[in-house]
C-alpha cells in the first residue's frame, strides 16, 4: 500500500514539475494543481497510513484512530490551494487579455534560452 | 518620568507635526517643540539623582531568549548626551521654523526630525546592546530622510545615499562586533558587559570584536577614511546639518566609544587604532577645512577635525584624556551648532555661502557678526571661551602620549592640527565679516529676525559662560559623565589659567601660527591646489559603480526574465541540497509493516497514474487536460476516503468542482491549444529534472511511511482532549475550530484576501482598454443554440434547496461527524454556482442581493467576535466553551462557541469562492448576452404574452 501511494506522489510531483517548466501559462497552472495534489498527499501521508480508523471518536474504548493533525493541516491546505490557483488563474488570464500573449517568460526572452 | 516614556515620546510625537501641519506651520513647530520639551523636562527631573552618582533604570523583558531586552538606564554619560540631543534639538526646532521656506513640507521635516531624535535618545539610554543596535540603525535610516529632505536636489539625494551606505555598512559591522561581545560575556546587557573588562580583553575574540565595533563608530563619527560622507551630507537644510553634525548623529560614534571605554580601552590595539585614527582625522580635517570656500563645507571639515580630536583623546586610554574628551564633546556641540546656524543665517541673508563672494558683513549684520565671532574664537581655542579650556586639556594630554616610542610625534601633530584649526576659525571671521563692505552681494544682507538669531545666541551665551565659569556650569555634568565613562571618580577642575605649562606654549604657537597661516592664505591655497588629492566622492562612486556593475552582470545572467529558467535553477538547487542532506544523514531501519495491497487500491492507482501521465501527454489540448485532471482529483479524494480521512475526501471533492469550473471559465478566454515550442534538448532536460524530483519526493515519503515517529507525536493529546476539552468527536474539526483555531482564523483571512485580489484585478482589467477587446470577442467555437437549456435550468433550481440543506447538514454535524464549515461553505457555493451556470450570469446576479465582499467580511468578523468572546471570561482569544441542551421531544443537542466560529469559516469560504468565480465570469459579459428570461416557459412573461397576441 505504502509503495503505491509513494509512487503516486512521485509521479504526481514529476508530472507537476514537468508542466511547471513549460512556457505557457495554462500548462503551468495545471502543473501547479498536480503539484498541489502531490504536496497534500505527501503531508497527509506523514501521519502514516491507516485503514478504517478515521479520527472520529467512537464509543468503544479500544478503538484506534489515525493521526488527525496532518488531516487538519491538509484540509486548510486544500482550500488555500484553491485560493492560490484562483489568483494565479486570474493573473494569467488578465495578462493574456492585456498582452495577447500567454508566454510566462518576459517579452524578448521567450524561447529556448533557458 | 519613566525612561520608557522619554525614549518613546519623540516617536509618538512624530505623528503630531505630520497632522498639525494642516493647522499651519506654527502649530507643527509648536507641537514638535512641546514634545521635545516634555521629554527634556522628564530628563531633567532625573538629573539630581544622576548627578549624585545614581543610575536610573527601567527594565522590560522583551525577547529574553535572544537576550534582547528593552532595558534603559540613565547615568551621567546618558544624561549629558540626552540633554544635548533634546536641548539643542529644541533650539533647532525653533530655528527651523524660521529657516525653512514656504515651499518646504514642514510637517514632514519635523516628523523626520522627531524620529531621528527618538533614535538618538534611544541609543544613549539603551542598557542592552541589541536594543542599542536597533536604535543605531534607526538613526542611519532617519538621518537618510533628513539629509535627503530636499528631494529635488541631486546633491541631497546623493549625499543621503552616501551617508546611508557608509553609516549603514558600518552599522552592519558593528552588529557583528556587538554579537561577538555579547557572546564573550554571555549577556547583552550593557551593565553586565561593563563589569567584565578582564574577561573581554583576555578573550581571543577581543580583536575582531573591537575592530568591528570601531568600524561602526568610525563610520558614524566620520573618522578617516570614512570621513567623506559628512561634507556631502551638507546638502541637507542647515538646521539638519546643525543638528546632525554638532550634537547628534556624528556624536553617536563618540558616545559608543565612550560607552565601551571601560571594557575596550587600555590595550595597545585600542591606542593604536583609535588614537591614530583620531589624530589623522583631526589633522586632515583641519587642513582641508582651511581651503574650503563653502561656509558649510568649512564647518563640515572642521567637524571632522574636532571629531578626530575627541576620538584621539578617547584613544589615549587615560582617565584625564577621557575627561577632556567629554568636556570637548560639550564645548564642540555648543559652538558648532551655533556656527552652523550662523552659516544658515548668512546663507539666508546673502543668498550665498561662498566665502569668495562674502566679506565685510560686519557692517550689515553686526548681531550675526558678534555671534559668529564668539563661536569661531571658541572653536579656535582663544580664551576666555570654552573651546580654549578643552583644547588646552587636549594639548596637555597630547604631551603625555608616546606613539611607537616617539614622544614628540603626537604633540607636534596636535599643534599642527590646532594651528590649522585656528586658521580656518579666524578665516570664518576675517573673510566673511571683516574687510571692506562689498557691492556685489547676490542680495543685500541684513540681520535676521529673532527666530533665527535667538537659538544660536542661547548657545553663544553658553560658550561664554562655560568659558568664564566652567566649574559652576560644566563641572557637575562633565564629572558625572566622565565618572560614567571611566567607571571611577575623576577630578575635573578646569581653569583658564594654569600657569606657564607646555600646553600654554603649544596653544600660543598654534594661535600665532594660525594667524600667520591665514595671512598667507592665498599662497597656501596655491600650494594646496597643486597637491595631488584623491577625490573621495569619485572613489566612492567608482566602488559603488563597480559593485553595482558586478552584481548586475551576475543577476542579469540568472535573472533574464525567463520564469521557466528561474524555476529550473531553483529546482536543481533544491535537489542538490536535498541530495546533500540525504548523503550526509543516516537512514534508520524500516519499523512499520506495510499495509496489504488489495485490488481496490491497485485499481485506483492505475486510474491516478494513468490520468496524471495523460495530463502530461495531452497537455497541449487544454480542454482534454482539464477533463483528465478532474479524474486525478477524484481519485485523490477517493484516496483520502480510503485511508481514513473522510473530511479530506469531502473537502477535496468539493474544491475539485469549483476549481474545474474556474479553469473552464478561464479557458473560455484563452487559446485552446498549447503550441509545441520547446526543443527536444530542453524537453529532455525538464524530464530529467522532474523525474529526479519525483523520485526524491516519492522516496522520501516512502521512507517516512515505513518508519515510526522518532519523537512522540502531539496528536495523542488532540485525540485525548477532543471530546473533553473541545466537546466534539470529529477530532479534525475540533483541531480546526478549537485547538488550532488561530491558524484557521488566519487562513480564512488569507482566502478572503485572495478573493478580493481577484476582484481587484477584474476591476482593473475591466477599467482598461482590454474591456473593448472583451466586448468584441468572438467565441473560439460556435456557441450552443440554447445557452440555457431547459433541463439544466429546472434541474439546478430543484437542486438548489437540496444542496443548501446538505450544506446545512454537513455544517451542523461537523463537530462530531465528517463535515464542518469549510466543506459546508464549498457545497453552498456550488449550489449557487449551479444557478450561474444554468440560468446565466445576469439572471443569477439579479437575484443575489448580498454582496460577496460582505459575506467574506461577515465571516471573518463572526469568527473574530466569537474568539474575542473568550476575553470576557478572562480566557485567551478563541478559547471555546460548550454545553448540552436537551429540548423536549428532540435529541440531546450541543451548543458550542466553536460552532459559531465555524459559521464564520463557512461564510468566509462561501463568499471567497463565489467572489472569485463571479469576478472571472464578469469577463464574459457582452451586450445581448444577458437573457432576462432563461426559462422560456413562464407564460406570465410580458413579451411572451405579446408574442402570443402578435400571432
Amino acid at each position: 500500500m505504502e509503495i503505491l501511494l509513494a509512487s503516486a506522489v512521485g509521479i504526481l510531483t514529476a508530472s507537476g514539475i514537468y508542466l511547471i517548466l513549460r512556457q505557457r501559462t495554462f500548462p503551468v497552472i495545471i502543473g501547479l494543481s498536480l503539484l498541489s495534489y502531490a504536496v497534500n498527499l505527501f503531508l497527509f501521508a506523514t501521519g502514516r497510513l491507516a485503514l478504517n480508523q478515521p479520527p472520529i471518536l467512537s464509543k468503544y474504548a479500544d478503538a484506534s484512530y489515525t493521526d488527525p493533525l496532518p488531516q487538519a493541516l491538509v484540509l486548510t491546505a486544500i482550500v488555500i490551494s484553491f485560493g492560490m490557483t484562483a489568483v494565479v488563474v486570474m493573473i494569467a488570464l488578465s495578462s493574456y487579455l492585456a498582452a495577447r500573449d500567454d508566454h510566462i517568460d518576459m517579452a524578448g526572452n521567450g524561447g529556448d534560452d533557458a | 518620568m519613566s525612561l520608557f516614556l522619554i525614549a518613546a515620546l519623540p516617536f509618538l510625537g512624530a505623528v503630531f507635526p505630520a497632522l498639525l501641519i494642516r493647522a499651519g506651520r506654527n502649530a507643527a513647530a509648536a507641537s514638535t517643540g512641546a514634545v521635545t520639551l516634555l521629554a527634556l523636562i522628564g530628563l531633567v527631573l532625573h538629573a539630581p539623582a544622576v548627578l549624585r552618582g545614581e543610575t536610573v533604570s527601567a527594565r522590560l523583558d522583551w525577547l529574553p531568549d535572544l537576550g534582547l531586552n528593552a532595558n534603559f538606564h540613565l547615568d551621567g554619560l546618558g544624561l549629558l548626551f540626552a540633554g544635548l540631543i533634546l536641548g539643542i534639538g529644541l533650539l533647532i526646532i525653533a530655528y527651523a521654523r524660521f529657516y525653512l521656506s514656504r515651499e518646504d513640507p514642514m510637517g514632514q521635516f519635523y516628523s523626520y526630525l522627531l524620529l531621528f531624535q527618538g533614535a538618538m535618545v534611544g541609543i544613549v539610554l539603551s542598557d542592552n546592546i541589541l536594543l542599542l543596535l536597533v536604535f543605531w540603525e534607526l538613526t542611519s535610516l532617519s538621518s537618510f530622510l533628513l539629509i535627503g529632505y530636499w528631494k529635488h536636489l541631486p546633491e541631497g539625494r546623493q549625499g543621503a545615499r552616501m551617508a546611508l551606505a557608509v553609516t549603514g555598512s558600518g552599522g552592519l559591522a558593528m552588529i557583528g562586533g556587538m554579537l561577538i561581545l555579547g557572546h564573550i560575556v554571555g549577556s547583552y546587557d550593557l551593565s553586565v558587559i561593563l563589569q567584565n573588562k578582564d574577561l573581554i580583553q583576555a578573550s581571543p575574540l577581543y580583536a575582531p570584536a573591537l575592530i568591528l565595533i570601531l568600524i561602526g563608530a568610525f563610520t558614524k563619527s566620520a573618522q578617516f577614511p570614512f570621513h567623506f560622507w559628512l561634507p556631502h551630507a551638507m546638502a541637507a537644510p542647515t538646521p539638519v546639518s546643525a543638528y546632525l553634525h554638532s550634537a547628534t548623529m556624528v556624536k553617536a560614534g563618540l558616545f559608543l566609544m565612550a560607552r565601551m571605554w571601560p571594557v575596550l580601552s587600555g590595550t595597545e590595539l585600542w591606542f593604536y587604532l583609535v588614537a591614530t585614527t583620531g589624530l589623522v582625522t583631526m589633522v586632515l580635517g583641519a587642513v582641508i577645512a582651511l581651503f574650503k570656500d563653502d561656509l558649510k563645507a568649512l564647518l563640515a571639515f572642521s567637524t571632522v577635525s574636532h571629531l578626530g580630536l575627541i576620538t584621539m583623546l578617547l584613544g589615549f586610554g587615560t582617565k584625564a584624556a577621557a575627561v577632556a574628551a567629554v568636556f570637548h564633546i560639550v564645548n564642540h556641540a555648543t559652538f558648532k551648532a551655533a556656527l552652523f546656524m550662523n552659516a544658515g543665517i548668512v546663507d539666508h541673508a546673502a543668498h550665498t555661502r561662498d566665502i569668495k563672494q562674502l566679506g565685510g558683513l560686519r557692517h550689515l549684520m553686526p548681531l550675526t557678526f558678534t555671534l559668529a565671532g564668539v563661536a569661531a574664537l571658541s572653536m579656535a581655542g582663544i580664551p576666555p571661551f570654552n573651546g580654549f579650556l578643552s583644547k588646552e586639556m587636549m594639548l596637555e594630554e597630547a604631551t603625555h602620549a608616546i606613539w611607537a616610542g616617539t614622544p614628540w610625534l603626537v604633540p607636534a601633530l596636535a599643534v599642527f592640527g590646532a594651528l590649522f584649526s585656528v586658521a580656518y576659525s579666524l578665516r570664518y571671521i576675517a573673510h566673511v565679516f571683516l574687510g571692506p563692505r562689498r557691492h556685489d552681494y547676490p542680495t543685500l544682507p541684513h540681520d535676521p529676525g529673532a527666530g533665527l538669531w535667538l537659538p544660536p545666541a542661547v548657545l553663544v551665551v553658553l560658550v561664554v559662560l562655560i568659558g568664564l565659569f566652567p566649574n559652576v556650569i560644566a563641572t557637575p555634568i562633565v564629572t558625572a559623565a566622565a565618572n560614567a565613562v571611566t567607571g571611577a571618580d575623576v577630578y575635573f577642575h578646569p581653569a583658564l589659567w594654569h600657569g606657564l605649562t607646555p600646553a600654554l606654549y603649544m596653544s600660543v604657537a598654534a594661535v600665532l601660527g594660525g594667524a600667520l597661516l591665514l595671512g598667507g592664505h592665498r599662497a597656501a591655497l596655491g600650494i594646496w591646489n597643486n597637491l595631488p588629492r584623491p577625490e573621495a566622492k569619485a572613489i566612492f562612486d567608482a566602488i559603488v559603480g563597480a559593485a553595482t556593475g558586478t552584481s548586475r552582470r551576475f543577476s542579469d545572467r540568472l535573472h533574464n526574465g525567463s520564469l521557466a529558467r528561474y524555476s529550473a535553477i531553483f529546482l536543481v538547487f533544491t535537489l542538490a541540497i536535498a541530495y546533500y542532506a540525504f548523503a550526509s544523514g543516516t537512514l534508520g531501519p524500516e519499523t512499520r509493516a506495510p499495509l496489504p495491497v488489495t485490488a481496490m487500491p491497485v485499481l485506483g492507482w492505475i486510474c491516478l497514474v494513468g490520468s496524471t501521465l495523460s495530463v502530461v501527454a495531452f497537455h497541449r489540448n487544454r480542454l482534454l487536460a482539464l477533463v483528465l485532471i478532474g479524474v486525478t482529483g477524484l481519485i485523490v479524494s477517493m484516496t483520502f476516503n480510503y485511508l481514513s480521512a473522510p473530511d479530506l475526501a469531502l473537502t477535496q471533492i468539493s474544491v475539485e468542482v469549483v476549481t474545474i469550473i474556474l479553469l473552464l471559465l478561464a479557458l473560455n478566454f484563452m487559446p485552446q491549444q498549447t503550441p509545441r515550442e520547446s526543443s527536444p534538448g530542453r524537453r529532455s532536460r525538464d524530464v530529467a529534472i522532474s523525474v529526479v524530483a519525483g523520485l526524491g519526493v516519492g522516496g522520501l515519503i516512502y521512507a517516512l511511511m515505513t518508519r515510526d515517529f522518532v519523537l512522540p507525536s502531539i496528536s495523542e493529546y488532540h485525540l485525548a482532549n477532543s471530546y473533553k476539552g473541545g466537546g466534539g468527536n470529529n477530532v479534525v474539526n475540533v483541531i480546526l475550530v478549537d485547538f488550532r483555531g488561530f491558524d484557521t482564523f488566519g487562513e480564512i483571512i488569507v482566502l478572503g484576501i485572495a478573493a478580493i485580489i481577484i476582484f481587484a484585478i477584474t476591476e482593473a482589467v475591466l477599467g482598461s482598454r482590454v474591456r473593448a477587446r472583451l466586448l468584441n470577442r468572438k467565441p473560439w467555437s460556435p456557441l450552443a443554440g440554447d445557452s440555457h437549456p431547459l433541463m439544466m435550468v429546472v434541474a439546478t433550481r430543484v437542486m438548489m434547496p437540496i444542496a443548501l440543506m446538505v450544506a446545512a447538514y454537513i455544517f451542523f454535524r461537523g463537530h462530531n461527524m465528517p463535515g464542518g464549515g469549510f466543506i459546508a461553505g464549498l457545497i453552498a457555493a456550488i449550489a449557487v454556482v449551479m444557478q450561474y451556470m444554468a440560468s446565466g450570469f445576469s439572471w443569477a446576479t439579479d437575484r443575489q442581493r448580498l454582496p460577496y465582499h460582505g459575506i467574506i467580511g461577515t465571516g471573518v468578523l463572526v469568527a473574530a467576535v466569537t474568539g474575542m468572546g473568550a476575553w470576557f471570561n478572562g480566557l485567551p482569544f478563541l478559547t471555546s466553551a460548550f454545553g448540552y441542551v436537551h429540548p423536549p421531544y428532540l435529541e440531546k443537542f450541543e451548543l458550542a462557541t466553536a460552532a459559531l466560529f465555524d459559521l464564520g469559516v463557512f461564510l468566509a469560504v462561501l463568499g471567497a469562492v463565489l467572489l472569485a468565480l463571479q469576478s472571472l465570469a464578469r469577463y464574459a459579459w457582452q451586450p445581448g448576452i444577458a437573457s432576462e428570461h432563461p426559462m422560456d416557459i413562464n407564460p406570465e412573461r410580458d413579451d411572451a404574452t405579446q408574442t402570443i397576441e402578435g400571432h
